[in-house]
């Protein structure tokens, strides 16, 4: 099948207002006879349920966590870009458009990155309205923070807690929508299959996580909200309870997969102390702001630290490479993530990891401590600072990033006041997803994916503080307008039934996979498979990859599927709460999609963004594009499990940007 | 280090629930609380046995999802801090640690450390928001709010929802919770409006879910793992108050 992007005609910066304003519309008494289901509750799905709401659609919501506010859109620490100019350093809609698409590298498209921007300011003014309480500056104004890959500040912030409190702010919408009953509400229920019939999806499957009740659930159209699939990698910095089951439901469903290999990983994440280890913690990129990446110069004092012999404080200014800053001079320690997560992997490649397994480097505040220091003692007119401008420093910092340094010290047990942190890249975030089009719809009829669960607009990597505003713009401003095409199309299909042949299908298919995971009764706990699985997606299909490798991946992981359907071990039954036999169904698609994401990469041979090829890339080491003959997007047909998937290719046409090796020198 | 664990354990709401004791050999410093019960539950499992159910999720202290009381204190021994966030080195070799589910009549169990707390749900439902339709703001700037209110206004918007001060409070009051959402909304001129209308309705539900009143003990401070303040519950007692007369 042809991959049709439906991305409308015209100048890019008209787009979007002129499509929104051709657009079919859904008149308000067949709103209400139309029902949608969102599955999930993060940014994008908080925020898609309430508005299908407010507009007067029937939605029906589903979460698996207790309470649709613990979705993991909670812990985004940093902030969320918007081009209000604000600051008036120069920002634009374009210049937040040209920043999106250079920095995913070329590889994502120009219509939805555009509109991306554009709706961005109208993020800001709606969660202003909810009461998001975003740091302001004295005069009472919206305050900024610069984040890696610009130049300018347009990241709005609430302390270390935005992605809290934008999905609180979400959450209290839904909960607005749900008291009026425009929103039915299913929290602890998980999907774990999506119903077609003739070709569009009509409906899902969930499991009642309480009890373990099978249920059917019919609509006109279906929404995934789901998230991103970075627990492939086991230790990541997503919640314990991701996962890519409704999304890979959907794939093995008929839904393309796209740029599965696209992961980002985040430069400034706390770094791993134990075989237990269950979770990483991200330090917010907001941090290097002030932070400053250094290892030492010289082994010997890489060896003298591990030793326990030597402070990182006593080692001399002359004696520290701070290789970012040395790299990269016009961005400094703010060059995006990839390129900050990659140079950091090069200097413990080289030996000059600092903790005992080699795997860490330093940020340091011990600069930005002394310069706030001395402008505080300066506007409080203390005339001989000297003792003073550590206390003053240390306050200022405080004042900015408290929250993080509490978390790091309770997590280290050391003090980043006195010690520079330790910190190592790890999984954060995946641009891959659901393959959509401009309306975001998937190739199935009906279907639409919005926020992380979709291959979205951040091209072969993220920036900063892009994926709240992609949640928010999908959830918000884009989806309520374009599911108007397709329901209005729907105006005279009667209620849908959930007593159809198809839900009986799907809902066997659900029982008996359930029942098969049941009966294996091996001997190894689910826990066991899925660090395996992540040790052997981090090997060769993490920060860098290469083809041997990447073929010894999906064997790998081929025989690690065998192993699991033959050994693991679940207690209890299917019809209880049983956390076990959930962690196995989300375990069993997590071990699917690493094949595929081995596949994926193998077939990109090029190096961008977060895939970087060992065998492409430039003398100085960078990322080597093949513009030739890899700017399209890779949709993967599902043809079975273990078999080869089908590769459907949308090429990117280039009209507004010229297509650049990107450089942060 | 070598720890003795006692857990309850309760098979649904129904079961009357008892301690089982367990013996853990191979606990480090480093480890987190939770990252302990998974060395637990692996071995459990390994032994063919039921694991000890507990809730969890980000495992960076915002979700608000992990909830327990360890050693009679919500949360456990250190202030300002989630079950997630507290590592090992707050405990020594030798010693029995003690693990029990938030106890309230409005938060059920559903099995061993995990309860039902959709009560918190349902009362940020009667009227925890600010009522407006996604497309109808202005422009963020255009309502200035002193620095000041609004880093109020965030530091009783850090509330994660976990029900730490429902667990400490010995009637089971749901007050904080409550206060920490009523001021973080009517600290800002956006909340404003529909604020009497917000503390009624909010305080009405409470009540109805079963949580307990206030006798001012301050537990729910002290335990309470984001610092939210006892002043939120003062400055809902006097808007419920008067709201209550402004209705009548």
């Amino acid at each position: 099948m042809a991959l049709n992007n439906k991305v409308p005609a015209g100048p890019l910066t008209e787009k979007w207002t002129n499509y929104r304003s051709k657009m079919n519309l859904v008149a308000p008494n067949n709103k209400r006879r139309l029902d949608v289901i969102v599955v999930g509750t993060g940014l994008a799905g908080a925020s898609a349920a309430s508005t299908l709401g407010e507009l007067g659609y029937n939605v029906k919501c589903f979460c698996f966590h207790d309470s649709p506010r613990r979705a993991h859109s909670v812990a985004a620490q940093g902030g969320i870009n918007a081009a209000k100019n604000y600051q008036n350093d120069g920002d634009s809609v374009y210049r937040l458009f040209y920043d999106t698409i250079k920095g995913g590298d070329y590889r994502s498209r120009e219509a939805n990155v555009h509109r991306l921007a554009e709706v961005s300011v109208n993020i800001i003014d709606q969660a202003v309205a909810q009461g998001v309480p975003f740091a302001r500056e004295y005069g009472g104004l919206l305050a900024n923070r610069s984040f890696g890959g610009v130049q300018v500040s347009r990241t709005f912030y609430a302390r270390g807690q935005t992605g809290q409190q934008l999905l609180l702010g979400a959450y209290s919408s839904l909960s607005r929508q749900i008291s009026t009953g425009n929103v039915e509400m299913h929290n602890r229920h998980e999907m774990l299959d999506i119903v077609k019939i003739d070709g569009i999806a009509r409906g899902i499957i969930t499991r009642n996580l309480l009890t373990g009740e099978i249920e059917r659930h019919a609509a006109h159209a279906v929404v995934l909200a789901t998230g991103g699939y970075g627990n492939v990698f086991y230790l990541s910095t997503n919640a314990m309870g991701s996962n890519v089951t409704a999304a890979w439901r959907a794939h093995k469903r008929g839904a393309y997969f796209a740029n599965p290999c696209y992961t980002q990983i985040h430069p400034t994440c706390i770094p791993v102390s134990g075989h237990y280890q269950s979770k990483l913690t991200l330090m917010s990129e907001s941090l290097r702001n002030d932070g400053r990446v250094w290892v030492p110069k010289r082994m010997e004092d890489v060896i003298a630290i591990r030793e326990g012999k030597l402070s990182p404080v006593d080692i001399a200014e002359e004696n520290r490479d701070y290789y970012l800053e040395r790299r990269y001079p016009a961005f400094g320690n703010l060059v995006p993530r990839d390129v900050a997560s990659r140079a950091a992997k090069v200097a413990c490649d080289e030996g000059f990891g600092v903790n005992k397994a080699g795997l860490a480097v330093y940020l340091d505040f011990e600069a930005a401590i002394e310069r706030y220091g001395k402008a505080e003692a300066l506007s409080q007119g203390i005339a001989n600072p000297n003792g003073e401008v550590k206390k003053l420093g240390t306050e200022v910092v405080a004042a900015k990033y408290g929250n993080l340094f509490d978390m790091y010290a309770k997590i280290t047990g050391e003090d980043p006041y006195k010690t520079p942190m330790k910190i190592f890249p790890a999984v954060h975030y995946t641009m891959g997803g659901l393959w959509v089009d401009y309306n975001l719809e998937t190739n199935v009829q009906g279907l639409f994916a919005v926020g992380e669960a979709n291959f979205s607009d951040h091209g072969a990597n993220r920036l900063g503080a892009s994926a709240l505003m992609q949640g928010l713009a999908d959830g918000y401003f884009v989806l309520p307008y374009t599911i108007g095409q397709f329901l209005s199309t729907q105006i005279r299909e009667p209620k849908i039934s959930t007593d159809t042949p198809e839900f009986a299908e799907a809902e066997q298919n659900v029982k008996s996979t359930q029942e098969k995971l049941l009966a294996i009764q091996g001997n190894t706990p689910v826990e066991d498979f899925h660090r395996r699985l992540g040790l052997i997606v981090w090997e060769y299909c993490g920060m860098s990859r290469n083809a041997e490798g990447l073929k010894k991946g999906r064997k790998d992981i081929a025989a690690l599927r065998e192993e699991f359907w033959s050994d693991v071990f679940i207690p209890g039954t299917s019809s209880e709460f049983n956390p076990e036999l959930d962690k196995a169904t989300r375990v069993a698609d997590l071990i699917e999609l690493g094949e595929l994401m081995m596949v994926d990469a193998l077939d990109r041979n090029e190096s961008c963004g977060g895939h970087f090829r060992e065998e492409y890339k430039t003398e100085e080491g960078e990322a080597k594009r093949d513009d030739e003959n890899y700017t399209y997007v890779s949709a993967w047909e599902h043809t079975g499990v273990g078999a080869d998937p089908q590769l459907h290719k949308e090429e990117l046409v280039f009209e507004n940007v010229e297509l650049k090796t990107r450089s942060y020198k | 280090m070598k720890l003795t664990l006692e857990i309850w354990r309760q098979k649904n709401a129904a079961d009357g629930g008892h301690f089982d004791i367990f013996q853990l050999d191979d606990v480090t410093d480093d480890m987190s609380f939770l990252e302990m019960l998974d060395v637990l539950n692996d071995k459990l499992l390994r032994d063919k046995k039921d694991p000890v159910a507990f809730e969890h999720d980000c495992r960076e202290g915002i979700c608000g999802a992990c909830s327990m009381v360890i050693d009679g204190q919500p949360h456990g021994p250190m202030q300002e801090t989630t079950t997630c966030q507290l590592h090992m080195r707050k405990f020594k070799d030798g010693d029995t640690i003690t693990i029990e589910p938030f106890r309230a009549r409005a938060f059920p169990i559903i099995k061993d450390l995990v309860v039902d707390r959709s009560s918190f749900d349902r009362i940020i439902q009667s009227g925890g928001y600010i009522s407006v339709n996604t497309g109808q703001a202005q422009d963020g700037n255009a309502i200035p709010i002193e620095k000041e209110q609004s880093q109020k206004a965030f530091d009783a918007a850090t509330c994660i929802g976990c029900g730490a001060c429902v667990a400490a409070c010995p009637n089971g009051s749901a007050m904080l919770f409550t206060s920490a959402k009523v001021s973080h909304l009517a600290l800002l001129p956006q909340g404003e409006v529909e604020h009497s209308k917000r503390v009624r309705n909010m305080v009405n539900q409470m009540d109805a879910e079963g949580f307990g009143m206030c006798s001012n003990t301050g537990a729910c401070e002290v335990e309470c793992p984001k610092g939210i303040s006892l002043e939120n519950i003062a400055r809902m007692n006097r808007a419920y108050l008067g709201a209550s007369v402004a209705a009548e």
